[in-house]
């Protein structure tokens, strides 16, 4: 750790909302480190992947080693080292959904997107991973797209769930420029 | 939004609520909610305990332990705090029930779980969540939240003096996390790695405190349990296996989805009437009984109660309730080759015979499906597989290596008929197949 993560200035990894969150978040329970997990994956939300600064900041308020916190985050598939799309598309292949077509779903996400596993769409909105079992095995095939489930899919739903986010990050880009 | 699914032959005691409204907490009081956890104040924690004995109710996540003797492992006297954890990190292939119970009925949830720390004399309760499920994790935050803002958790529970709070907990993508030490490790902020067992979570479990550890299911069906009677539930089921269960039928079934029945019903019924059939008229070849670490029963199999009793007699297990279908169209290979990558990609590596096993298994059936597999191969994956059986801390091993065993000893002709490099007869259009060059 450098003395510099103990300025102020390490607090801009977050945004203020998240840092307070973090804040009660250590509170919470009956040890410190019980909050690590959840601090990760919400900073994962914000930052978009768990960066050097990210692993630094957690590991400081926490207080342990930022290699203890690195040896926790490997373990959990969730918890990501590289940026991922805006929009990160999880399609489960597990049996359920298999039996269902998951394989045809992720072929059709493969080629609207023009990427392969785990690959992130020229424009940086998508990325695209096969995943295990989501937990919708009655509603299959689904998918998550970050959070959001989307079931009882079939290659043919796959273009209108694309340009239903792409929709989704150009409104909020506008949204953007009119609020400056 | 997950469909709902209804059937009359259903029993619903855990799902009555189920598209109702109860995730609103005045809606839940309305539908009787929060009376079970007042009669259990009026009570000692003995009766509560007896009542649960009383009902049968054995734990929903799949090992099939009665709740009543669980909760009664626990010391009366504990010098470190003891805990309750609900695990809701339903991972196991095949499962969506407590999907469905947290997005449906959180205060049910959290109802069970000041049961049951009522009746160990905990104090506090958590309710981890796979990650995956954020939006139920904010569904059952808002109801935690609400519990408080009524006095039904913090200092002073429903004006009793006795003090109760509840913590939520979100994973981060683990099915290992579902094994209850491996789950306190990660409650803890650790890897999702196994504890060694003894000193069970009973004696000495999170933070090194007695803690109790149940399915989201079942604590969510405790509070039935009390209201209408330990006995009156367990009459529902059949002998030694009480009550209800959730089970979520998926696969290739006409009317997949998670219907309620009672312990014992049969299991060819719960395909052919209650989920409708076989999709598209085509001929059933398979079961997956109890999510997909449950070896595979075939066609002639079927015909049996489903209670944790009786699928154990018939050679596989009732886990945690899911049942996938499998049709005539289908590669049992390639099924097995997807089963045993899961759990392959989820062994913590750990144990030895499970880390090497599952990356073997999935070596051999990765081969054997792309038609490079040699006759030798199907005797080594059972062998293999046979071996990896009890010599792991935690069931993750021979979860990977009961369905295995079931899929070479039942498929056996299927497994010979991808020798020589003979092309799968089921390849899926627009598969390449490998072929022997």
């Amino acid at each position: 750790m450098s003395p510099k993560n103990k300025s102020s200035e390490s607090l801009s990894v977050f945004s203020p909302k998240l840092a307070k969150r973090f804040d009660a978040l250590v509170q919470k329970y009956p040890a410190k480190r019980s909050a690590l997990i959840p601090m990760l994956l919400y900073a994962q939300d914000e930052v978009g992947y768990l960066s050097d600064a990210v692993v630094a900041e957690v590991a400081r308020r926490i207080g342990i080693t930022e290699l203890e916190v690195r040896n926790v985050a490997t373990y959990y598939s969730m918890l990501r080292f590289k940026p991922a799309g805006k929009f990160n598309i999880q399609v489960c292949t597990n049996i359920s959904c298999m039996l269902r077509g998951a394989y045809d779903v992720y072929e059709r996400f493969q080629e609207e997107l023009g990427v392969g596993p785990k690959g992130i769409s020229t424009d940086g909105l998508f990325s695209l991973e096969e995943v295990e079992c989501i937990g919708a095995c009655c509603w299959a095939p689904a998918i998550q797209v970050n959070y959001d489930f989307h079931d009882e899919l079939k290659p043919d739903l796959v273009p209108g769930i694309l340009s239903g986010y792409r929709g989704r990050a150009k409104a909020k880009a506008k949204g953007k420029t009119s609020d400056a | 939004m997950p469909r709902l699914v209804s059937h009359p032959d259903e029993v619903k005691i855990v799902s009555r609520r189920f598209g109702m409204g109860a995730t609103k907490i005045d809606r839940y009081l309305e539908l009787g909610g929060y009376q079970a956890v007042k009669k259990c104040l009026a009570q000692s924690p003995e009766w509560v305990i007896e009542e649960m004995k009383a009902s049968g109710l054995r734990g929903r996540g799949g090992a099939g332990f009665s709740a009543g003797m669980k909760w009664s492992f626990v010391p009366k006297q504990s010098a470190k705090p003891k805990y309750i954890l609900v695990n809701g990190d339903e991972s196991e292939p095949g499962t969506c029930k407590d999907h469905l119970i947290f997005l449906h009925d959180p205060h049910s949830v959290i109802e069970g779980t000041i049961i049951a720390g009522l009746a160990v004399g905990a104090r506090m309760g958590f309710i981890y969540l796979r990650g995956e499920y954020r939006y139920l994790l904010e569904i059952m935050e808002r109801a935690v939240a609400d519990a408080y803002d009524r006095g039904f958790l913090g200092q002073n529970i429903f004006g009793s003096g006795i003090e109760f709070q509840i913590i939520t907990q979100t994973g981060a993508g683990a099915y290992e996390v579902g094994e209850e030490s491996a789950l306190m490790e990660s409650l803890e902020g650790k890897r999702g790695v196994p504890r060694i067992k003894p000193p069970f979570p009973a004696v000495v479990g999170l933070y090194g405190g007695p803690t109790v550890i149940n399915n989201a299911e079942t604590i969510a069906t405790v509070p039935h349990v009390i209201a209408m009677g330990g006995a009156a539930y367990a009459a529902i089921g059949t002998p030694r296996n009480g009550g209800t269960r959730l089970f979520g039928i998926s696969g290739h079934v006409e009317r997949p989805g998670v219907y309620e029945l009672p312990m014992g019903y049969n299991l060819k019924k719960m395909i052919y009437d209650v989920a409708g059939g076989i999709r598209g008229g085509r001929k059933l070849k398979a079961v997956v009984p109890g999510g997909s670490s449950t070896p595979v029963l075939l066609p002639e199999e079927i015909d049996i109660g489903m209670d944790f009793d009786q699928v154990g007699k018939a050679g596989s297990m009732l886990g945690s309730g899911g049942v996938v279908v499998i049709d005539d169209q289908t590669c049992i290979v390639e099924f097995a080759l997807r089963t045993i990558s899961f759990y392959a990609h989820e062994s913590c590596g750990w144990c030895i015979p499970c880390r090497e096993g599952t990356d073997w298994l999935k070596k051999s059936l990765t081969r054997f499906h792309a038609g490079f597999g040699n006759a030798n191969d199907i005797d080594n994956m059972q062998y293999l597989a046979e071996n990896m059986l009890g010599r792991t801390f935690c069931p993750l091993g021979d979860a990977a290596a009961m369905p295995t065993i079931a899929f070479v000893k039942k498929f056996r002709k299927e497994f010979e008929d991808h020798l020589n490099g003979k092309p799968c007869a089921f390849a899926r259009e627009g598969v390449p197949q490998l072929t022997v060059v």
